[in-house]
């Protein structure tokens, strides 16, 4: 092989093992999942495997589960997303004043972010449990509840526990990202700014914010769908119930996969999550695009 | 508003954030040392009158977290190795080269990103279970490199920019390969990212629950999430042992995250200046 030739390909042998592993573990098994959505899949059922159109689509149409789990979705991650962010931002901005012992600070912080899913999952769902939780007796005693009971079994409750330990685990990713982004804001701006007589808040308004936003634009709409995707909690607390009412769309696929078995309608609801997620992403993105045309 | 005023409301407001971080924890621990005898009694109080180690001497002795913890411990660190390995690569590349494809290869691994795990989990269980990988815990190693090296690759991506070109340029005038000038100028300089990356991997595949549950079924290869689940819901009244074991699970990610929960943020900052 000639030498120019190797200095060609050399990027791309520094990228084939990653590529190349990407390929055969999340996309082929990503279009072959969405041929599932068009096929009558059940595992273990030698029978099934026929190809059937559009049949899973109409059935959702007439699927109480998946319009009570596409409701629970957009709840579960507009709320969750929306508190992440608002404290994440808050102490972000509380880190970036330096002040003795802001690195233990910090470690302690961030410290749930490297709580597995399960586990903070597991811990919020003893923390509501009446019997060695506090959480039932505090918000009783705070008149919230009328009787110290366990919310994760009320169906009309339920779904805030999840939320609760979403929030708890996702602060810091929302911490860490803006606070980098905080950190590498020159800090001449904001004396030039001071010296031109703009107080704190008029600060945070015209320089901080602004400076922030394209980060802000592009971890809420990762976080946005990640959240959306992320059924661990909902199935280590509730296992979706009771009776289906705190399901979002990805525990739900789960709970149709493994527990049914029915893999092709549970791609098919894949899929229709899928578009959702791409669909909200694109909107994002064109948001984006005419707010920075017009600035 | 006076200075001292300001200050005690920052640090008020850090003391409300620090007390919301570590409250949850600090109950897990708590009711795995309370005594079996004081657990319903004095379930709700802030300590228990007495403590006891006896909850961890049973999930070590009694149960099955000693196999499962060690099945999380080569799983996670493998998939740290190679993903870091895959991932540092990929990551010179993009910071290094430019090439054609290069905004597919970025956009492939974007997208890898993006879209729901659990419509993919059929698909895999069909693609290794033939491969004799479903039951393995090679079978996880492999799935766990792929989800996370995408992300990794973006994180080293950010350490090599932090490494002026000019020191493998010297290097390579003076005769070495680009890779030897990578191996032995580059890699040692990115050690603090290469460790970051490592334990951010380390840290996802330890916490990894649904491809666990799904494709390994077998107790001898469960790890650490699968076998708490199951172990919740057969002994759902074992509190003690069950946030005993719970804190086990909490032991190794949370140590490898106090060591390099500082480089996070400086590879997330050294990405955010170059825009």
């Amino acid at each position: 092989m000639s030498r120019a030739l190797a200095l060609r390909l050399e990027p791309y042998f520094y990228t084939a093992p990653s590529l190349l592993l990407i390929a055969a573990i999340m996309l082929v098994p990503l279009v072959t999942g969405l041929s599932y959505a068009f096929h009558d899949l059940i595992l273990l059922d030698p029978l099934s495997g026929d190809f059937v159109g559009l049949d899973h689509f109409r059935e959702m149409l007439n699927d109480d589960g998946f319009w009570t789990a596409l409701r629970n979705t957009v709840v579960w991650t507009a709320v969750s997303v929306a508190l992440q962010f608002g404290f994440g931002l808050i102490l972000a901005l509380l880190l970036d004043r330096p002040f003795p012992g802001r690195g233990l600070v910090q470690a302690l912080v961030f410290l749930p972010w490297a709580v597995p899913g399960f586990l903070s999952g597991l811990t919020w769902a003893w923390l509501f449990n009446p019997v060695i939780g506090p959480l039932p007796h505090w918000l009783h005693g705070l008149g919230l509840l009328a009787t110290p009971e366990n919310i994760l079994s009320d169906p009309h409750l339920a779904l805030w526990g999840p939320i609760a330990a979403n929030v708890w685990w996702g602060i810091p990713f929302f911490a860490i990202t803006l606070l980098a982004a905080l950190q590498s804001i020159p800090k001449d701006i904001y004396e030039a700014a001071a010296m031109d007589g703009a107080g704190p808040l008029l600060r945070f308004r015209r320089v901080t914010l602004p400076l922030l936003a394209p980060t802000i634009a592009i971890t809420v709409m990762l976080r946005t769908v990640w959240v959306a995707n992320f059924a661990e909690l909902i199935v280590v607390m509730t296992k979706g119930g009771p009776a289906d009412a705190t399901q979002i769309l990805s525990s739900y696929i789960f709970t149709l996969a493994f527990q049914r078995l029915d893999f092709g309608y549970a791609s098919a609801v894949a899929a229709v999550l899928l578009l959702l997620l791409l669909a909200y992403a694109a909107a994002v993105m064109v948001l984006r695009h005419v707010m920075t045309e017009r600035a | 508003m006076s200075k001292t005023f300001t200050r005690a409301l920052h640090a008020l407001a850090l003391a409300a954030f620090v007390a919301f971080a570590l409250f949850p924890l600090f109950w897990l621990l708590k009711v795995s040392l309370t005594p079996d005898d004081l657990m319903y009694g004095e379930g709700v109080r802030l300590w228990p009158s007495r403590v006891t180690l006896d909850h961890y001497g049973a999930v070590l002795r009694h149960t099955q977290f000693p196999l499962f913890f060690r099945n999380s411990l080569i799983v996670s660190a493998a998939t740290g190795l190679f993903a870091t390995a895959a991932a540092s690569a990929a990551g010179y590349a993009f910071s290094r080269f430019r090439f054609r494809g290069k905004a597919w290869v970025v956009g492939v691994m974007l997208i890898s990103q993006m879209f729901p795990l659990v419509i993919i989990v059929a698909p895999i269980f069909r693609l290794l279970s033939p491969l004799g990988l479903t039951n393995s815990l090679t079978g996880l190693v492999v799935v766990y490199t792929a989800f996370n090296t995408p992300f990794a690759a973006f994180l080293m991506q950010s350490f090599f920019e932090a490494i002026p070109k000019d020191l493998e340029e010297a290097a390579m005038m003076d005769g070495a390969t680009r890779f030897q000038a990578l191996r032995r100028v580059i890699l040692p300089l990115t050690l603090p990212g290469l460790a970051a990356t490592g334990g951010f991997v380390f840290t996802a595949a330890w916490s990894e629950l649904l491809f666990s549950l799904m494709l390994n079924s077998s107790a001898a290869v469960s790890t650490f999430p699968a076998g708490l689940l199951g172990f919740v819901s057969k002994f759902s009244v074992d509190f003690g042992q069950m946030m005993a074991a719970g804190v086990l699970a909490l032991l190794p990610v949370g140590a490898f995250f106090l060591l390099i929960q500082r480089y996070l943020v400086q590879g997330l900052t050294a990405g955010a200046v170059k825009g």
